[in-house]
């Protein structure tokens, strides 16, 4: 500072800024740039009560309370080689999935709210079974039970068996005396929780845990189902399209040059 | 025996400090004990009150996010305790990478680096752009910036919760100090020890300075990281008053000549010394 | 060879251009035209190592390895399909600790000591020291100091070598499998019924049924492949066809049920009757009146028969241990048994001694007023209070079901197959109700025909085919044959051209007798072969102690260190299934054969190699000299004189007698049935292993598998347990015995479909086994001596069998029923299966199933580590409160393959007095934090 104000030049003194000023913006392009190389692949799974993945880096403060409150030690805290989010939270299933503990001590131990106990409480009361960690997928390809196999290992091991997983039972024409016994997941209720994904005896899993952002589609708001009454709710979410500009119908109307383009 | 305890009774203070406190930590998660837990981020002592890094929960604010009530009263606590005892008191007695800056420098000066790269000059104040920078890409990026790339954080979180390639960015920090730029990392860009310079700044735990008994002997000018803020010694008696300094108490060790003291600074009688 | 794409391409133009210039090229050279990728491995028949359904696979090798499988879509039972377990069949020959040496307790000198630790050592080293401890044992305690704990998953051919070499070689009838865990009491149940063992249906039912009825049978988990079939069989009829589960807890058959019947532990044994009592009280129409008055005849038996286990007085029994065992001498008839057992004049509070504990067998004719007299106290409400299991679930809702289980049964031209396994099986009164299942459907007429009848389905791959039909039992001969009769051991010794007398009637020791036997020091050699008995047997903490601390040399034959091994004092390391040639026998009667498909690893040997060894260090004078039986006054006949008539001589070694006689060696090796494949035991392979006398292992020169199979085949011919020659199982996948002109039967004791039950000409149906079918007439309350016996020929017994409480139950300090089994993932101990990493990821360990209130009542949370105590041992799991077993209050479920939740030491060694099968189902426990 002094040494800009021993500057008798004005002009060097604005040089030295802009120099300053280019420096920063330098420096702060290549560090946001290598802090976004860092930052989540929008595919790694949260604790349970994590807020949205944005909202959640944002919130947390990488201290690993939740990671040392976790008993089964499923949680980690991202290193460098995660491609995660530095210092923040996460789990692979398929190494060791959440036991979906019932008083949830990692988000209790949370000091940030970055695992928010509110997305887990119904009435007052915890509710582990309302986590959202993520949605279970199958690939139909290379799960053998959809060989006709009998497996269900993933079904059996759900702690919501029979609600996040379901079964589906069908003929298997080409053997004429089976059923092929398939897995289903309910994406309503599945918790990411990925005992499944870890207990799935294909080599590589056939079942998997995907955020729900990744894994859910969504349909337009605009058709509703007939039959399901609640679903009307989702008019709510359309947001109103500014009006079509005034002249686009007679632009393509005036437009007759292009009828006789060859 | 004695005598190398006694010119070293700060370094190895503080090296006990810094070490039982990540030792803390691992202690809780390893085995549950309740002293501290979590890490420097934010830990929960005594299972009784937060404790939060007020540098991180500040990016969080800029990152737009309302930060929880726990956080806030943690990172007040912190700051009110560092502004007493000096901001970069965290850089010495606490950091765990100051034990790696620290060992790089000693092997400067003890491989003869120091003059055959002094050369490079970088200038110390670019700490503060960098701690500005952290704030302004916190708020661009929507989260904390500083947390994602602070080899500070790889370091403590290794050391408490496993490594990965983290340790690949701690020893780059190292190997920078050692053979690219003196005190390069805690001296020059660390944004969290700019941070602290400046809630430090009025800190009631100073060294003093004696002219009187000070031999001119320059041993304090050559261990001191900030060696800028020692621009009184030899020269008149004073507080060495800078937020930049560490309270390292390492000129203290290294002075012979009883020259240098921690005083508690008389915020009545302040003038009067200066 | 393996030849690529290109290479394919390549030589398919080298060989257009050849036939252009008309040059004929070397066949090598030219691509397959069926399978040109295919033509560097082998597919060969064969069968599933696991459970008792007997699924075909077909297995790969390549460089004398298997490289995969793949289910055999020609096989009958499962067309080309598989379970998990089946899918990993390749998986689990290679585990990393395959034990591939023999190894034994030894000093710091090399020489056996019981508390050395294990140390490879040869073949010959270890021969040696099992034939210096087999001689020990032999000349201190005589042919029942020695034992063999069997199995029903050896094959035929091992489990027939070793009965031969046990009762015709060392005399002894101490020999008997750990099928005697699993389905002695479905044994008991077709003996005493139908005088000859094994099911009349086969799984062909499934498809042509209207009803399926489990009993404490969790199919879905334990028969996958069946239940799938099941399930097709609904999805086919769902409106007609109709799933009743009954269980003791809800289980992944429930899924599928349309009615899900929780009941009290052994309260099964009340609702049959209240199914019988509804037939005969409520709609008599229903009762097949000509089937019943032709074909069976009712009967009952004593009930006073105690709860197999030992006096309350014996010394090792701690005390809490006495306050279950005294009820094997004496108990309180409880409230229920005082209504059950009115028709003797028992009432609430008397005292009951257990008179009948040593003829539990005992039972007579009786007329159908007096079955219907004893049928009376079942009524709905009566049995709707006793057996509902569901604290939570509301009575009148139970008592709908029952209703509904009643009417399926009765409903006329509804089809109906019951279905069980180990929930009727371990039970104390097992062997009952077994029978109560016939009682129902004999009455209804509706038994042995297509889509009908009661069907025992096994655990065991070869429980049926090994342990049942070879009798690997401690009483049994092959052929349903019995070491008491001095009929079938004159048949036995005539086939196996052996000294009359040679054999010895006394049976020996069942397993749990073994095990007792050893604690108490009367056997002190024990040989363990294709099982697990330190694991799987129940009350664990004794002889877990009695193998280490007293004076005894226990063999465990195993291919992976388990429990059993551990406590072992030699381990000799064998081949695994595909390793060796052999057969398997499966629930539904059908005979499997396969080949050796690869050489063992390491220096292991098949089974069959390592009992046909020992018999060259014995000679006939060794063992075939006067011996002391306790319990036999005049102990067995010196019979070397009939056998030098016979022309051995005494220097004779029992491997010349019973294995390499003329007739074995008329079976040459090679023989075109084993062209291109390994054949270890008849000519060595190329290894080159050092054998048991220290020489370089040849081979014993002749086809020892064939000789088995054809010898022992000779046992059932013409009596109703024929069986194809060797071959012809080796070019069809499988056929049910008995195999009569080459055609397999299908439903027997069914004229229509059964050979044996037309030559009986009884009608359409003929109940032709031979057993127990002389009986005393009496009434309920015993036999009437003054009425002569009567002759059941062709006919089945309709039993009454009244309801009973368990020997012990939930109290006050141990609140909790205990209910063991299995889970899908894992094969029983787990030594198999929890070595292939896929399956331990899906279930590493066992975990103590629990009622999710029970557990908040007690304070423990979903995964919170416990201890599970009773009054023998205690083990600690961890809780799981959701999932697939999902138990009322009052009832843990914990499985068994886990050695470090070794559970059986929780577990009662109480057995059923008839089958001496363990009742592994009910113990009581309490449980708390660990």
């Amino acid at each position: 500072m002094k040494k800009v104000q021993e500057d008798s030049s004005r002009r060097a003194a604005l040089k030295t800024m802009l120099r300053g000023a280019g420096l920063m913006g330098l420096g702060g392009a290549a560090w946001g740039g290598v802090a976004d190389g860092l930052q989540a692949s929008e595919l790694t799974i949260r604790p349970p009560a994590a807020l949205k993945e944005a909202e959640f880096v944002k919130a947390c403060i990488r201290c690993g309370s939740c990671v040392e409150a976790c008993p089964y030690d499923t949680l980690a805290l991202a290193t460098p080689d995660d491609r995660t989010a530095i210092g923040t939270p996460y789990f692979k299933p398929r190494i060791i999935p959440c036991y979906l503990c019932t008083d949830a001590p990692c988000v209790k131990e949370c000091p940030s709210g970055a695992l928010d106990i509110g997305k887990i409480t119904e009435n007052d009361l915890l509710n582990i079974n309302k986590s959202k960690m993520g949605v279970a997928v199958v690939d139909q390809n290379s799960c053998i039970a959809f060989w006709g196999i009998q497996c269900d290992a993933c079904y059996r091991a759900c702690p919501l068996m029979g609600e996040a997983i379901n079964l589906k039972f069908e003929r298997n024409d080409r053997t004429g005396k089976h059923a092929i016994i398939e897995p289903v997941v309910n994406r309503e209720v599945c918790t990411g929780c990925g005992l499944c994904e870890h207990a799935c005896i294909t080599e590589k899993p056939s079942i998997v845990i995907l955020p729900v952002d990744i894994a859910n589609g969504k349909a337009g708001s605009h058709y509703i189902k007939s039959w399901d009454k609640n679903d009307e709710k989702r008019i709510n979410t359309t947001k109103e399209k500014s009006a079509v500009e005034a002249n686009t119908a007679e632009d393509y109307l005036n437009d007759t040059e292009s009828l006789f383009d060859d | 025996m004695i005598d190398i305890i006694g010119r070293n009774r700060f370094l190895i203070f503080r090296r006990s400090v810094q070490l039982l406190i990540i030792l803390a930590f691992v202690a809780s998660n390893r085995w549950g004990w309740s002293v501290l837990k979590g890490n420097l981020s934010s830990a929960k002592a005594l299972d009784s009150f937060y404790l939060a890094d007020p540098f991180a929960v500040l990016q969080m604010f800029f990152s737009g996010f309302v930060v929880s009530s726990d956080l806030i009263i943690g990172a007040l606590i912190v700051l009110l305790f560092y502004a007493l005892v000096g901001g970069r008191a965290f850089c010495s007695w606490v950091c765990p990478l100051n034990i790696l800056t620290e060992t790089a420098a000693w092997l400067r000066r003890k491989l003869g680096l120091n003059t055959t790269t002094d050369n490079i000059r970088i200038k110390r104040s670019i700490r503060y752009y960098v701690m500005i920078l952290a704030l302004l890409l916190s708020f661009v990026l929507a989260y904390a910036a500083f947390e994602v790339v602070s080899p500070i954080g790889m370091l403590q979180r290794g050391l408490i919760f496993g490594f990965g390639m983290g340790w690949a960015v701690v020893l780059s920090v190292f190997l920078f100090d050692l053979v690219v730029l003196k005190n390069g990392w805690c001296g020059h860009f660390c944004p969290l020890g700019a941070f602290y310079s400046i809630a430090g700044k009025l800190a009631v735990v100073e060294v003093k300075h004696n002219v009187d008994n000070c031999t001119d002997c320059m041993n304090c000018f050559r261990v001191c990281p900030e060696p800028q803020i020692l621009k009184n010694v030899t020269k008149k008696t004073s507080l060495i008053d800078s937020g930049e300094c560490t309270n390292c108490g390492r000129c203290i060790d290294v002075c012979e000549d009883d020259a240098l003291k921690f005083v508690l600074r008389n915020l009545k009688n302040n003038k009067n010394e200066n | 060879m393996s030849i690529t794409r290109r290479d394919f391409v390549k030589s398919s133009a080298v060989a257009a251009a050849a036939a252009t210039i008309g040059i004929s090229l070397p066949s090598s050279l030219k691509a397959s035209p069926t399978a040109p990728f295919e033509d560097d491995w082998r597919w060969d028949k064969s069968v599933c190592r696991f459970c008792g359904t007997g699924c075909g696979i077909m297995i790969a090798t390549k460089n004398d390895k298997i490289v995969a499988v793949k289910g055999d879509p020609a096989a009958p039972v499962n067309r080309g399909l598989n379970c998990i377990k089946g899918y990993f069949n390749a998986k689990i020959m290679y585990g990393e600790d395959r034990l591939k040496k023999p190894l034994m307790r030894v000093d710091a000198n090399g020489n056996f000591s019981k508390n050395g630790k294990f140390k490879p050592i040869s073949w010959k080293q270890a021969y040696d020291e099992m034939e210096k401890q087999m001689r020990k044992s032999l000349k201190e305690l005589g042919p029942t100091g020695i034992a063999v704990f069997s199995s029903g998953q050896y094959t035929v051919q091992e489990g027939y070598a070793m009965t031969k070499l046990m009762k015709a070689g060392f005399r002894t009838n101490n020999i008997d499998p750990n099928a005697r865990h699993c389905m002695a009491s479905a044994v008991g149940g077709f003996i005493q019924t139908f005088g000859i063992d094994e099911p009349a249906g086969n799984y062909d039912d499934i498809e042509l049924t209207h009803t399926v009825v489990t009993w404490g049978a969790n199919m879905a988990e334990m028969h996958p492949i069946l239940w799938s079939r099941v399930t097709d069989r609904k999805l086919n009829k769902p409106e007609k066809v109709k799933i009743v589960n009954l269980s003791t807890y809800t289980n992944r058959c429930s899924d599928l049920a349309d009615v899900n019947i929780i009941f009290k532990p052994n309260t099964d044994l009340a609702i049959w009757n209240y199914i019988a009592r509804e037939i005969v009280y409520n709609h008599p129409e229903a009762i097949d009146n000509d089937f019943v008055d032709k074909y069976t005849q009712f009967a009952t038996g004593v009930v006073e028969t105690g709860y197999g286990m030992r006096k309350p007085d014996h010394k090792k029994f701690t005390d809490k241990e006495r306050e279950t065992v005294k009820h094997q001498v004496e108990k309180t008839v409880s409230e229920a048994e005082g209504v059950t057992l009115s028709y003797l004049g028992y009432k609430a509070g008397d005292a009951m001694k257990m008179k009948h504990a040593s003829a539990p067998k005992k039972h007579w004719a009786i007329s159908f007023e007096e079955f219907k007299k004893a049928l009376e106290p079942y009524t709905l409400d009566f049995v709707a209070k006793i057996s509902k299991g569901d604290e939570d679930e509301d009575l009148s809702s139970y008592k709908v079901k029952l209703k509904l289980l009643a009417s399926l049964y009765i409903e006329k031209r509804r089809k109906v197959v019951s279905f069980w396994t180990m929930g009727m099986n371990q039970h104390t009164r097992g062997v009952w109700v077994n029978e109560q299942a016939y009682m129902v459907h004999l009455l209804l007429g509706k038994h042995a025909n297509p889509g009908n009848g009661a069907f025992s389905l096994t655990g065991q791959p070869s429980a049926c085919g090994t342990a049942r039909e070879v009798g690997t039992f401690s009483h049994r001969l092959p052929a349903d044959m019995v070491v008491a009769n001095p009929k079938h051991r004159a048949v036995a010794e005539k086939i196996w051209k052996i000294p009359q007398g040679t054999l010895n009637g006394k049976p020996g020791s069942h397993i749990m007798k073994i095990m007792r036997d050893m604690e108490d020091g009367k056997i002190k050699f024990a040989w363990i072969n294709v099982c697990n008995p330190f694991m799987d047997s129940a009350n664990a903490n004794h002889w877990l102690k009695t193998a280490r601390q007293m004076d005894n040399f226990i063999v465990c034959s195993d291919s992976y260190p388990g429990v059993s091994a551990k406590v072992s004092d030699l381990i000799l390391p064998v081949g695994m299934i595909y390793e060796k040639w052999g057969a398997y026998g499966n629930a539904e009667r059908r005979t499997q054969h396969w080949k050796q498909q690869v050489v063992p690893v390491g220096d292991a040997m098949p089974d069959l190699w390592q009992y046909i060894e020992i018999s060259k260090r014995f000679k006939i004078k060794d063992v075939w000299g006067a011996q002391k039986i306790p319990g036999l006054p005049d102990g067995l006949p010196d019979v070397m004189d009939k056998a030098k008539q016979m022309g051995y001589s005494p220097e004779d070694t029992l491997y010349d007698v019973l294995f390499a006689n003329g007739e074995a060696k008329s079976y040459s090796w090679p023989d075109t049935i084993g062209e291109g494949f390994h054949n270890t035991e008849a000519e060595g392979d190329g290894r080159r292993i050092t054998g048991t006398d220290g020489e370089l292992w040849k081979g014993y020169g002749f086809f020892v598998q064939k000789y088995l199979w054809e010898e022992y085949r000779k046992f059932g011919a013409g009596h109703a347990h024929d069986y194809a020659d060797f071959d012809t199982y080796h070019k069809v996948r499988g056929l049910k015995w008995p195999v009569v002109d080459g055609k397999e039967t299908q439903w027997r004791f069914n004229s229509d479909y059964d050979p044996y039950a037309r030559k009986a000409d009884n009608g359409k149906y003929a109940f032709y086994g031979k057993a127990l079918k002389n009986i005393p007439q009496g009434n309920l309350k015993g036999p009437d001596k003054s009425k002569p016996k009567m002759d059941l020929s062709n006919k089945a017994k309709i039993f009454f069998r009244p309801y009973m409480d368990p020997p012990e139950m939930p109290d006050k300090e141990y609140p909790t029923w205990l209910c063991t089994g299995r889970v899908l993932e894992h094969w029983h101990s787990g030594t198999m299966t929890m070595r292939v990493p896929e399956l331990y990821r899906a279930v590493p360990e066992a975990l103590c199933y629990m009622n999710a209130d029970d557990a908040e009542k007690r304070g423990f949370r979903q995964g919170d580590l416990i201890w599970v105590e009773s009054r023998r041992g205690r083990v600690k799991a961890h809780v799981e409160t959701r999932g697939r077993n999902r138990t009322p209050k009052g009832l843990i479920y914990v499985p068994w393959f886990d050695e470090k939740v070794l559970i059986n030491k929780v577990c009662l060694d109480a057995t059923d007095p008839i089958s001496k099968q363990t009742d592994f189902k009910k113990c009581a426990v309490k449980l708390y934090k660990a």
